[in-house]
Formats: structure tokens, sequence, C-alpha cells
């Protein structure tokens, strides 16, 4: 299972550490570990290096010079940079953030509650964006330089270049207060709020785990809105990605072949070229999905939202350390598990990446 | 040889708007098809392959074909729904193209798109089109069919490529193959292997062939009939047996271009170009 000698098909030998399924499995890992460890020590430099003074913070600026000291040697920070460091990282995988100045709770209970409202925010938005931004795309690359074609193109535009506070508050105004469609800002009618068991604290799913509907379409219509607006612009960008992918497939002989065939032109888009689209598309789709998760701290104050992106911002205002590394530990790892997911998927796609 | 017509074109023309202006592709092409294999020889861009589209009506969408007559069999191919096109295409009129590392989809299996082809024509259930399949792969000579069609096209090499895109072109059974350049892009060694290939299924199902090509070795070692082209049009129409004959300058010149075993090997002709090859019409 170790160093095993391959031969590839044009007959070569190589050498190569870890062979095999379980091999590509411990391959995986060992590049996840030392992606994780990059991410820890970035986090930690930056502690270190931002002009706030941690001890500064915590026991104010009136405290006198012995208590500072004093509180100074408890956290350590008369260690060497590598003892703290190491100290760090046992804290972090102990799953020890600290505690946040700002709520006085332990960072990662305040992260276990603010990042499933993010997760499942951003989780809506993308199956909304690529739910429509794909067929918009195809729609446009089939139609190419006709009136469909310039219609995605100028929906797009729109999406892309309206700020989306702007777009949160029309759409508050016009699908809340004038027409009633949805409901107001917030995750659930206030209401509610108390008749529901964080179990996963994603409230789509703890709505159903207690099987009260009522609750589920209050949440569902608490999510669209700020879903789909979220939406537009992973939309805008999925849709302009697939139609040039599109029309680079299109272009290719076996398209041709399949026409020679005699296949129907529904089967050869949505087949044969959509089928190679979905391998590149499957990264873009997973970086807009990454930067969503990274929580959208607009939209999240416009819709009362309370997800990562407000908190981490709240954070950094107030200057609470732990909370923004924390945070910035947790984005960079959903970043990781984005990427992976990704990877996992392009090789499922794409038979030549399987090896 | 041509008592049972199959395919009768007269003065096609292939155009084409690009943004450098309009550009003509093909200038009054007309020839016979019986059941025979016929070639088509000429330099890059004289015209071979559209020709050779414009029978299956896939010439680029910035394109038009006109033609007097464009008949096969009791069709007239000059204006046919698309729906129509997709009864022709496949079912009687098939195209094996150049180089399959192209020409098949990469993400679908080799046995997927040869089922595809198969199906679209034939009412008939998976298991069913896998066995004819499987089949149509052992008379392409492919070793290991089992193996072969649950490949993708990435893990088969050039040659077999070509025989998995005979077997995908073949399988519906056409009355009419166009094989446009089918052998260039592999190697020398397996070109005569897959061309015996195809000639033998053709003459064994009795298909007609139009093998579009510039090898006037091969050409002349497989077809009945050629048909010289340059510049768009027809300038020499010849039995293949008599190629060594052709009156045309310049076919004489194609064929003086050839590298001979006892030749001088010093100084390969230049071929004489005439302007007036491109307006004279050989009938």
């Amino acid at each position: 299972m170790f160093s095993v000698l391959r031969s590839n098909r044009d007959g070569r030998k190589r050498a190569r550490l870890f062979s095999g399924t379980g091999g590509s499995f411990i391959r995986l890992v060992f590049s996840l570990i030392i992606t994780l460890f990059g991410l820890l020590l970035v986090t930690f430099l930056i502690g270190r290096v931002l002009p706030i003074d941690p001890v500064l913070a915590a026991v104010g600026d009136r405290a006198p010079q012995a208590v500072y000291d004093r509180v100074r040697e408890e956290m350590g920070l008369n260690l060497p940079l590598w003892q703290q460091f190491y100290i760090y990282v046992s804290n972090i995988l102990q799953g020890d953030f600290g505690r946040s100045v700002l709520t006085s709770r332990p960072v990662l209970d305040d992260i276990k509650r603010v990042f499933p409202a993010t997760l499942e925010l951003a989780t809506v938005a993308t199956i909304i964006g690529v739910a429509l931004g794909i067929p918009m795309g195809v729609f446009a690359a089939v139609h190419k330089g006709k009136w469909p074609d310039h219609l995605v193109r100028i929906f797009g535009l729109v999406g892309y270049s309206m700020p989306i506070f702007w777009l949160g508050l029309m759409g508050l105004m016009i699908f809340y207060m004038k027409l009633g469609w949805v409901a107001g800002p917030g995750r659930l009618d206030a209401f509610y709020v108390d008749f529901i068991e964080p179990t996963t604290g994603l409230m789509l799913i703890d709505t159903l785990i207690e099987g009260d509907m009522d609750l589920f379409w209050n949440a569902v219509s608490h999510i669209i809105l700020p879903a789909s607006i979220l939406a537009y612009f992973s939309l805008a960008y999925i849709a302009r990605m697939t139609r040039s992918f599109m029309l680079e497939q299109l272009g290719q002989e076996y398209i041709l072949t399949a026409r020679v065939k005699g296949i129907s032109e529904t089967r050869i888009i949505w087949r044969h070229a959509l089928g190679n689209v979905m391998v590149p598309l499957v990264t873009v789709i997973a970086l807009s999905y990454a930067n969503l998760l990274e929580g959208s701290v607009l939209t999240e104050i416009i819709f009362s939202w309370p997800g990562l992106g407000q908190y981490i911002t709240n954070s950094l205002l107030k200057a609470d350390m732990n909370a923004v590394l924390g945070g910035t530990i947790v984005v960079g790892a959903v970043f990781i598990g984005v990427n992976l997911l990704s990877d996992v998927l392009y090789r499922l796609l794409d038979p030549r990446a399987r090896r | 040889m041509t008592q049972d017509l199959i395919l009768s074109v007269r003065n096609l023309h292939v155009g084409f708007n690009t943004a450098k202006g309009a550009i003509e592709a093909v200038r009054g092409v007309s020839f016979d098809l019986g059941r025979e294999r016929l070639g088509i020889v000429g330099e890059s861009g004289s015209g071979k392959s559209q020709t050779g589209r414009a029978i299956l009506g896939l010439t680029a969408a910035n394109g038009h074909i006109r033609a007097d007559r464009l008949q096969f069999h009791d069709t007239d191919l000059r204006n046919l729904s698309p729906r129509d096109w997709r009864k022709v295409r496949g079912a009687r009129i098939s195209m094996i193209m150049q180089d399959p590392k192209y020409s098949l989809n990469p993400v679908m299996t080799v046995g997927d798109q040869i089922i595809e082809a198969y199906r679209e024509h034939f009412k008939v259930n998976n298991r069913e089109a896998k066995r004819r399949a499987i089949e149509m792969l052992e008379s392409v000579k492919i070793r290991d069919p089992e193996l072969v069609f649950k490949s993708y096209p990435h893990e088969v090499s050039g040659g077999m490529g070509q025989r998995v895109m005979i077997a995908m072109m073949l399988i519906p059974e056409p009355e009419l193959i166009i094989a446009d350049e089918p052998t260039s892009a592999l190697d020398v060694t397996v070109q005569l292997q897959v061309m015996a290939i195809l000639d033998d299924l053709v003459r064994e199902r009795g298909m007609a062939l139009i093998f579009i090509s510039h090898d006037l070795h091969l050409v002349s070692s497989f077809c009945d009939r050629v048909l010289v082209m340059y510049q768009g049009r027809v300038v020499e129409e010849i039995a293949a047996s008599n190629l060594d004959q052709a009156q045309h300058p310049y076919t004489r010149g194609l064929l003086n271009c050839l590298p001979k075993m006892d030749g001088n090997h010093a100084d390969l002709p230049v071929l004489a170009r005439d302007a007036a090859w491109e307006t004279q019409d050989l009938t």
C-alpha cells in the first residue's frame, strides 16, 4: 500500500505513494490536514499581528499595571510564539475557540447558533440559482444572438449591478408589504419562535422533524425572499458561465456525430452537451456556494437574519478577537469542505478525471 | 453500375456568410450514386467535406445550400423538416467522422453511444440493444467487446475508437455511408486495417459508400469511381482502376506529387494551377 510501481498507459513505470482507491482516500486526508494546518497558522498569525491588545480588551484601559501583567501571564502571552501556537491549535482541536467578549459565551456555541442560519439561506439560494441559472444559460446559448439571449443577458446584468440592500428593501416593500405573498424579516414569525427546538438549527428541517406543517410553511415564506435575492446574484453568474460553456461544447465534433445519428435536438443539448458542460460548471457553482456560505452581511441585516456574516461583522466592530478568528476558521473550513465536494463531483462527472 | 440509383446530386452549391464576406465552398457539383463506392478526392478547401455534409443537411448555421436536385431515393433532401431529417440521418444516411478523439462524447461510455444510435431508430429494449451493440463491436473486430462496451472514449486507442465509430454509424444499417477522411487521424499501420474493416462491412451489407479523402492510393484501392474536386468543382470523374490514365491536368498533377519507389526523390513537382479550371464544367 505504500509506494507502488504503476505503469502508465504509455508503458512507463512510475512510483506512486499510496495507490489505489484506499490510497487516494489517504492522499485526500493528507492534503486536508495540510490545508487545515495552513488555515490555523494564518488565523493565528493574524491574531498576533492585529493592533488589538487582547489583554487590554479583557481588563479595560483603567486596570493597574499589576492586573494587566497577571492577565497577560494567564493568557499565555509571555510564552514563545511557537508554544502559543501549539496551545492555540490544541485548544481549537478540542473545540475551544475561546470566549466571546461580546456575548460572553463560548465562541463555538455562538457559531453553532449562527452558522446553520447562513447554511440554510445559502443552500436554498444556491438551489434556486442552479435550478434557474442553468436552464437560462442553456436557453441563451441555444438561441445565441436572438432575443432570448439578449433577455437573459439583460436580466443577468440587472441582477449583477443592483445593490443588494436596495433589491432587498424593494423586495420587502413589494412582496411583503404590498402583496403580502411572503413573510417579513426573521426566520420565523415572532409568535412561533419559542415553539421550535433547534435540533439541527436549520428551520426548514427542524420544523419537519417536529412534523408541524404550519411552522414549516412559515419558515419557507420567511426564507424565500432573502434566498431569492441572494440567488439572483449567483443565478446571473451561473447563467453566464453556462452559456459560454454551452457554446463551446455545441461547437465540438461529438455534437455533429450525435446529429449524424439522428438524435433529437433536445437530447443533444441536455444529454450530450450539458453532460460536458457540468464538468467545469460544478466548480463555478461550488465557488458561488462557498461565497454565500461566508454569510452576506447586507442581506442578513436587512432581513434580520441571525447569520454568520452579521456575527463576524459585529464582532469585528467590537474588536472581539476570539469571535472573529473563530468565524474565520469556520469560513476557511467551509471553503475547504466545498472544494472537496466539488472535487468529488468533478470526478463523478468526468470519467477522464478518475484514475 | 448505376442501374439502382440511390443518390442524385445536380448543381450543388454550398456557400457561407463569414465576417470576411461570402465564400462559395461548393460550386455546382453534380453526380449520381448507385450501390457503389465513390471516392471524392481533392486538396484542403476543395469542398469535398462540405459536399458530404450538405447531403446530410449538416451545413453550419452560417451556410446555405442550393441545388437543382438533391434526391435520395424518393426523398428530396432540399427542404426537409427537422423531424424528417432525423428519419434520414443515422437510419438511411450516416457519416463516419475524421478523428475519434473529438467525435465521440467524452463523458458517455462507448456502449451508451452505440445503443443510443440504435435505439433512436429501432424500438427495442435496452437488453436487445446491448446484444446488438456487442455483436456490432465484434464485427468491427474488437477482441474484447464487453470491455470496450463499458469503456469511455479516452480509454481506447485511436484505431479502436475509429472502429467504435464505424460500429456506431453502421448499427442502424443505413443505405449510404459517407466516410469523411476516416483514417487521416490514424497511424499509417492501422489505416489500412480500419479501411479493410469498413470495406468488408459495406460490401457485406450492400451499402453505398462515399469516401472522402486526400489520399489517392487509398481511394483508388477501395473505390469503384473517383471524383476529383478542385475549388468547389468536380474537374474529373474517372473509374478508380483507370486513375493512372487521368486526363485532367490537376489530377495528373496530384498523381505526379505522389512519391514513387523508383522516382527521383530530389524534386517533387509543385502543383500547377490554372484559373480556367475554376470555371470550366465537366459536362
